[in-house]
C-alpha cells in the first residue's frame, strides 16, 4: 500500500447544480490513477461536493463515475461560490488526506479556485490541461502554450500537485461504484470570507454554453451588421444543439458581448462542428477554434485563412447562404 | 491610490513558432515581443483609476530579461510613474515561483490594488495573480470585466461560462483583468519622450527553485483543411450530404 497515490477532484457545482466538467475531472483521475504502468497504483479517487445543504444529493452521480468516497461540505455560505472558504477547505482537506494530486476543471470556476489552493500547499500547479498522467515521481500533463501552437509537456513535481483539466478534453465516462459519502466541516468561517459573490447572473438557461455545447456557429465581420446576427442564430436553433460565437472584431464593435468572443483573449472551444460565418481567420480567433473536430467555413473571399482550417468551405455571400443552410439543416434533421 | 500592475513580456502569436534544438525551449530568433494583451488592460484601469481618484501611483512590476525593459517603457509611455524589473534571464514555467519573487517586491509595498492580466498569452496558466494575493494574504477576484472602487471597497464582475458573477470585496486587493473592462490607450510621443525619463529600478529576482519543468515542446499536427465544397448557396445541398455521411455530426 505504501505507493497507493489517491487523487481528490473538486467537482464544480453552480447554484446546486453540478456542473458536467465534475464528471470529466473524476473521469480523468481513474484514468490518471490506472496510468502509468501502475505508478498510480489504482489508488482512490475521492470526490468533494462543496455546497449549501442538500448538495449531497448528487453523490451517487459521481460514484457513478467513479468516485470511491464522496466528501461532501455543506454550509449556507456556499450557496455561491464562496472563493476563499472553498479554497482554504480544498486545501486543507487535499493536505489531510496526503492525496497525491488535486483535479479541478479549467472551468472560469476552477481557474479560480486552483491557484489560490496552489498558494495554500506552495505545491506545483498546471491549468488548462489537456491529458495527465502519473509517472513514479512527476504528474505529467499536456498544456497548449503560444495560443494552441505549441502543446507543451511539463512535469510536475512534489506532492501534491494541483491540476486544472480543460473542459471538454476528457469526456466523461461511467464507472460505477459504490456510494460512500463522508461528511466533512469547513475550515474557519464561511459567512467571514472577505470575497462574496454577491450576485450570480445566469444567462439564458435554454441556451448552451460554448463550452459544452457540440456544435457551435459563429459570425464574423463578413456579416456586415450587428443585425444579420440574426441568422448565425436561427442557424444555430436549426441545429438544436448549438451556441453562437463571435470574433473578438465582432464583440469588440459591441455587437455581440464580449463573453461570446472566440480565440486567443476569449474562449478556447473544441466543438464537434464549428460553422464559421463571415470570418477570415485571423490567428486571433484560430487561437480559439483551430482543435475542433470538423470545421466548415462560408465566406466571400476564397483566399480567407479560415479555409486554409476548414474541413469544408463554401465560397460566397454569407447572408444568402446561411438562410439556404438553415432551412436544410432543419429538414435533414427533421428527416431524422 | 497606490497600483501596482505585474506585466509580462510576450511574443507577438502572429507567427510559426519553431523549437529550438533543446526540445524545450522556442526559438526567440525573429520574434517580436510585446505587453501581454491583458496586462495592458490592467495597466489602463490602473491609470483610469488613479485619473478618477485624482491622485496616486501605478508602479509597473515587470519580471524578466533585460529585454523587458522594452514592454516596461511601453507602460511607462501610457502614464504609469515608475517600474521595477524583477531580473530573471527566464521566466520560469511555475506560476508559484514566479508568484514568490513577484511577492517579496510587492509585500509591504502599500498598495491598494495590486492588479495583473487575467492570463498571460504565452504560457497560458493565469495563475500567478491569485497565488501572490495568497502568499500575500490579500482579497483576490479573477477575471474582471467589469470594476467599481469606492472608497475602500470595490464592485467587480466575472464571466462564467453562460453567467457573470458579481463579485465584492474590501481593499487592498489583487485582481487579474479580462478582456472587455477598457481599451488600452496608445502612448503618445510626449509619454514616449518622458517614459524615458521615469524610473526604472531593477533588483534580483528571487525565484527559488522550479517544481515544474519542460519536458518537450511539440507542434501539434497541422490540420488539413482547404477542400472548397462549392460557390453560392448551389453549394449547401452537398455541404449538408458532407456533413451527414462523412463527418457525421449531423
Amino acid at each position: 500500500m505504501a505507493n497507493m497515490a489517491n487523487a481528490l477532484v473538486f467537482c464544480e457545482t453552480r447554484e446546486g447544480a453540478l456542473r458536467k466538467v465534475a464528471l470529466e475531472a473524476l473521469t480523468a483521475a481513474r484514468k490518471l490513477l490506472d496510468s502509468g504502468g501502475g505508478a498510480g497504483g489504482g489508488g482512490d479517487v475521492h470526490a468533494l461536493l462543496v455546497g449549501a445543504p442538500g448538495i449531497s444529493s448528487h453523490a451517487s452521480r459521481l460514484a457513478d463515475h467513479g468516485a470511491d468516497m464522496v466528501l461532501v461540505a455543506e454550509h449556507a455560505a456556499f450557496a455561491q461560490y464562496n472563493p476563499e472558504a472553498t479554497a482554504a477547505l480544498v486545501a486543507d482537506r487535499t493536505r489531510a488526506g496526503g492525496y497525491r494530486v488535486l483535479l479541478v476543471s479549467s472551468s472560469a470556476q476552477g481557474r479560480d479556485l486552483a491557484p489560490r489552493v496552489a498558494a495554500k500547499l506552495a505545491c506545483a500547479i498546471a491549468t488548462d490541461a489537456t491529458s495527465v498522467t502519473l509517472e513514479s515521481d512527476a504528474i505529467i500533463v499536456s498544456h497548449p502554450i503560444n495560443t494552441g501552437k505549441i502543446i507543451a509537456t511539463l512535469a510536475l513535481e512534489g506532492t501534491p500537485a494541483v491540476v486544472a483539466l480543460r473542459p471538454g478534453a476528457v469526456p466523461p465516462r461511467e464507472q460505477p461504484r459504490p456510494v460512500q459519502m463522508q461528511h466533512i466541516e469547513p475550515v474557519g468561517d464561511p459567512s467571514a470570507a472577505r470575497v462574496v459573490v454577491a450576485e450570480l447572473k445566469q444567462g439564458s438557461r435554454t441556451q448552451l454554453d460554448l463550452g459544452e455545447a457540440p456544435v457551435i456557429v459563429s459570425g464574423g465581420r463578413g456579416l456586415k451588421a450587428a443585425d444579420n446576427f440574426r441568422l448565425v442564430e436561427e442557424l444555430a436553433s436549426a441545429f438544436g444543439n448549438a451556441a453562437v460565437g463571435a470574433t473578438r472584431a465582432v464583440t469588440d464593435d459591441g455587437w455581440r458581448p464580449h463573453s461570446d468572443q472566440i480565440g486567443q483573449t476569449g474562449r478556447v472551444v473544441s466543438p464537434d462542428l464549428y460553422i464559421a460565418v463571415g470570418i477570415s481567420g485571423a490567428i486571433q480567433h484560430l487561437a480559439g477554434m483551430r482543435t475542433s473536430k470538423t470545421i466548415v467555413a462560408i465566406n466571400r473571399d476564397r483566399d480567407a485563412p479560415i479555409f486554409k482550417v476548414a474541413d469544408y468551405g463554401i465560397v460566397g455571400d454569407a447572408l444568402e447562404i446561411v438562410p439556404a443552410l438553415t432551412a436544410a439543416v432543419r429538414a435533414a434533421r427533421g428527416s431524422h | 491610490m497606490k497600483i501596482a500592475v505585474c506585466i509580462k513580456r510576450v511574443p507577438v502569436m502572429d507567427v510559426r513558432f519553431t523549437i529550438a534544438p533543446d526540445g524545450t525551449t522556442i526559438n526567440e530568433a525573429g520574434l517580436k515581443f510585446d505587453v501581454n494583451d491583458f496586462d495592458l488592460w490592467a495597466v489602463e484601469a490602473a491609470l483610469q483609476l488613479k485619473e478618477k481618484a485624482g491622485e496616486g501611483e501605478v508602479v509597473i512590476v515587470a519580471l524578466g530579461p533585460p529585454a523587458a525593459e522594452e514592454q516596461i517603457r511601453k507602460a511607462l509611455s501610457m502614464g504609469a510613474d515608475r517600474a521595477i524589473r524583477l531580473d530573471a534571464a527566464r521566466v520560469p514555467p511555475d506560476g508559484v515561483a514566479i508568484a514568490r519573487a513577484l511577492a517579496e517586491e510587492l509585500r509591504g509595498g502599500g498598495y491598494d490594488l495590486i492588479l495583473f492580466g487575467r492570463v498571460a498569452v504565452d504560457s497560458s496558466n493565469g495563475v500567478v495573480g491569485p497565488v501572490v494575493a495568497g502568499l500575500l494574504d490579500l482579497p483576490c477576484v479573477t477575471a474582471v470585466s467589469k470594476l467599481d472602487i469606492k472608497g475602500d471597497r470595490g464592485t467587480a464582475q466575472r464571466e462564467l461560462e453562460g453567467a457573470q458573477e458579481i463579485v465584492q470585496f474590501p481593499l487592498p486587493a489583487v485582481l487579474t483583468i479580462d478582456e472587455g473592462l477598457n481599451k488600452e490607450r496608445l502612448p503618445t510621443l510626449k509619454g514616449i519622450m518622458a517614459a524615458k525619463k521615469k524610473p526604472l529600478v531593477v533588483k534580483p529576482a528571487s525565484l527559488g527553485s522550479s517544481l515544474v519543468s519542460v519536458r518537450r515542446l511539440e507542434l501539434p499536427p497541422d490540420r488539413v483543411g482547404g477542400r472548397i465544397v462549392g460557390e453560392g448557396v448551389a453549394a449547401v445541398p452537398e455541404l449538408v450530404r458532407l456533413l451527414q455521411t462523412e463527418a457525421k455530426v449531423l
